[in-house]
């Protein structure tokens, strides 16, 4: 298990180096930025002189150097627009967008597993057919659509929910305003999700075991919740894992739409500004966790399937 | 929807080649599944309207009144006749602007996909064929754009080759073939290995040859599937971009960006600027994904993507 983990750590490393190369690389081609950091009536000495200052004229691979450098000691620069240290921008905001990831995740878990073992043990009712036809709905929904008609329908027409930010009046206010971002962004994983647990709880209920339980003169329950399930949860852990960038992925939509302070908002306004360290802190800073968060399932998954480690 | 497959047995005469006999188990899983006939119905009258938007639209899309600015639909009380959908800020008519609209997420769904898959198919190929080098090479690549959110690189991407349809169509397949090279890949390892690979192989044939004649038939069915939801996904993101304005720029009339421009509508109450362009997509996207479905049940009831 130790060598395991090692390996898949040493990988993960590897493929972070991978991403901030390929970011650092697409962004290079955006061209110069200097002029973001000088005033409009600034000479050309002067031009010269911060362009020499930022390290702009310097080749792209002394830059990049420069830039690993500084990100292993957690420093990513200082962004041109707002002249802060970028690490502190981002992990600011990290916390805001860690807990819309999450709650997002809960909720479309809490809706995803009820729904897909009801389905699996009711296979072929109307139940089953209404969850499953809710499941497409909800995988062809665009996430920004989503949250603009809840924000319509509960925001705006009948006023239980206020229609952006983030609260900051202690937890009752805080939840007012986390709900309809967190359904917004779980959305589309809860529909997939719902009918992954559905198809796996349909392969285990087939399972010879199952049988010999259902023979054995159990409940329901107690062969569905504690025999077929167990079996059945190791796929859907592993597409937690791949949820979880999805969901990172989406909140920088569901961050525009509800005006959320995190950092697919912050992303999203440093493009659009040309604000280069900070794009690349937000993409390094967000593929870390999503990495971290990989590794950390997939030693879940060694553990729950000691064939996969010796693999 | 899923795995509610009932096949009918459909009376078949005695005698039939094979390819009909094919014809006949793909109309009869048809038939068994009214949410796939309904499907193919959404997608061809979404295609026609994309198609003849010119010619059936009643009003030019991207100029309008400010004089009929925010017109409810029709049938509502302010709502006036010329305007069955309503009009938005600007006056332009929402029926008009959703029938171009299609025009953009087809086009970029149907050939952003197509391109992707031919890079992702090309690499999957090549990797699982002749390992090695080439297959590390391409599958670090792929890890690497794992570890990033398809939304967040394609904004990047765009942000660096700006706004148009033919950048969007590269974004998006840049940003997606790695699921077909992957897919790909693991199935060449094993169809390598089968019998008539070997003797292909002992009778003298070309890596060429092989590749394209005898593995790349049998790794098609799984192509096929991820493909078709690969254009729902890919809808899905052009609309995302479009609703970032990031897309094909202000000018174009497409389904994102109108929901975006009537985002500020949410107070005041015109709903109809925003949740008809919304509806297309998801009705669209919805089609898309009800085919997948049924493909998938087709090539390989076992396939879960």
């Amino acid at each position: 298990m130790g060598t395991y983990i090692i390996r898949r750590l040493l990988q993960s490393i590897l493929v972070l180096l991978g991403v901030t190369f390929l970011v650092y690389f697409i962004l290079f081609q955006t061209g110069d930025p200097t002029f973001l950091s000088v005033s409009t009536d600034a000479t050309q000495q002067e031009v010269e002189r911060v362009r020499h200052q930022l390290g702009f004229d310097q080749p792209w691979y002394v830059q990049y150097a420069e830039f690993l450098g500084g990100a292993v000691r957690g420093n990513f620069g200082t962004s041109l627009r707002q002249g802060l240290p970028v690490t502190g921008l981002v992990l600011e905001r990290m916390p805001a967008t860690l807990e819309l990831a999450l709650a997002a995740l809960a909720i479309s878990l809490l809706v995803a597993f009820p729904v897909g073992i009801l389905a699996a043990t009711r296979r072929n009712t109307r139940l089953d057919q209404l969850a499953m036809l809710g499941a497409v709905l909800g995988q062809s929904a665009p996430t920004f659509f989503v949250g603009i008609m809840l924000l319509f329908i509960f925001g705006g027409m009948l006023n239980w929910f206020p229609i952006g930010g983030r609260g900051q009046t202690g937890p009752v206010d805080e939840a007012r305003h986390l709900i309809l971002p967190a359904i917004t962004l779980g959305t589309f994983s809860m529909a997939r999700n719902a009918r992954l647990i559905r198809s796996s709880m349909l392969e285990t209920l087939g399972l010879e075991y199952v049988t010999v339980a259902w023979a054995k003169g159990l409940g329901e329950t107690a062969v569905v919740l504690r025999h077929a399930l167990r079996n059945a949860l190791i796929p859907v852990i592993t597409v937690i894992g791949l949820d979880f960038g999805a969901l990172l992925g989406g909140a920088i939509i569901t961050e525009t739409v509800f005006a959320w302070p995190g950092v697919g908002n912050l992303v999203v306004k440093a493009i659009g500004q040309k604000d280069f360290p900070v794009v690349v802190g937000c993409v390094t800073m967000l593929a870390v966790v999503f990495i971290t968060l990989n590794v950390v399932i997939d030693v879940l998954y060694g553990y729950l399937d000691p064939r996969i480690r010796r693999a | 929807m899923s795995a509610t497959v009932v096949v009918v047995p459909l009376p078949l005469p005695a005698v039939q080649t094979g390819r009909r006999r094919k014809r006949a188990r793909l109309l009869a899983m048809l038939l068994a599944r009214p949410s796939t006939l309904v499907a193919l119905g959404i997608l061809l009258l979404v295609i026609f309207c994309g198609l003849f938007a010119p010619l059936i639209a009643p009003h030019a899309a991207r100029a309008g009144n400010v004089i009929d600015s925010k017109l409810p639909p029709a049938w509502l009380p302010q709502g006036d006749a010329r305007f069955l959908l309503g009009t938005d800020e600007l006056g332009r008519d929402i029926l008009s602007r959703v029938l171009f609209g299609a025009q953009i997420s087809l086009t970029v769904g149907f050939t952003a996909v197509v391109l992707a898959g031919a890079v992702g198919i090309t690499l999957g190929l090549v990797a699982g064929y002749f390992r090695g080098i080439v297959d590390d090479v391409v599958m670090r690549l792929a890890d690497i754009q794992l570890a990033l959110p398809q939304i967040l690189m394609a904004i990047a991407i765009l942000a660096v080759l700006g706004p148009g349809l033919r950048n969007v169509v590269l974004t998006l397949a840049i940003t997606t073939w790695v699921t077909y090279a992957r897919v790909v890949r693991g199935e060449v390892l094993s169809v390598r290995e089968k019998d008539f690979v070997q003797a292909a192989r002992a009778i003298g044939a070309g890596h060429l040859p092989i590749m394209l004649r005898h593995i790349l038939p049998n790794v098609l069915a799984s192509v096929i599937v991820i493909a078709s939801f690969a254009v729902a996904q890919t809808i899905l993101a052009e609309a995302a971009l479009s609703f970032l304005g990031l897309s094909v720029g202000p000018d174009v009339p497409t389904w994102g960006g109108m929901v975006a421009a009537g985002r500020d509508q949410i107070i005041t109450g015109q709903w109809w600027i925003y949740t008809f362009p919304g509806l297309s997509i998801v009705l669209t996207v919805l089609g898309v994904n009800l085919i997948g479905d049924w493909l998938r049940d087709y090539f390989d009831p076992r396939l879960k993507v």
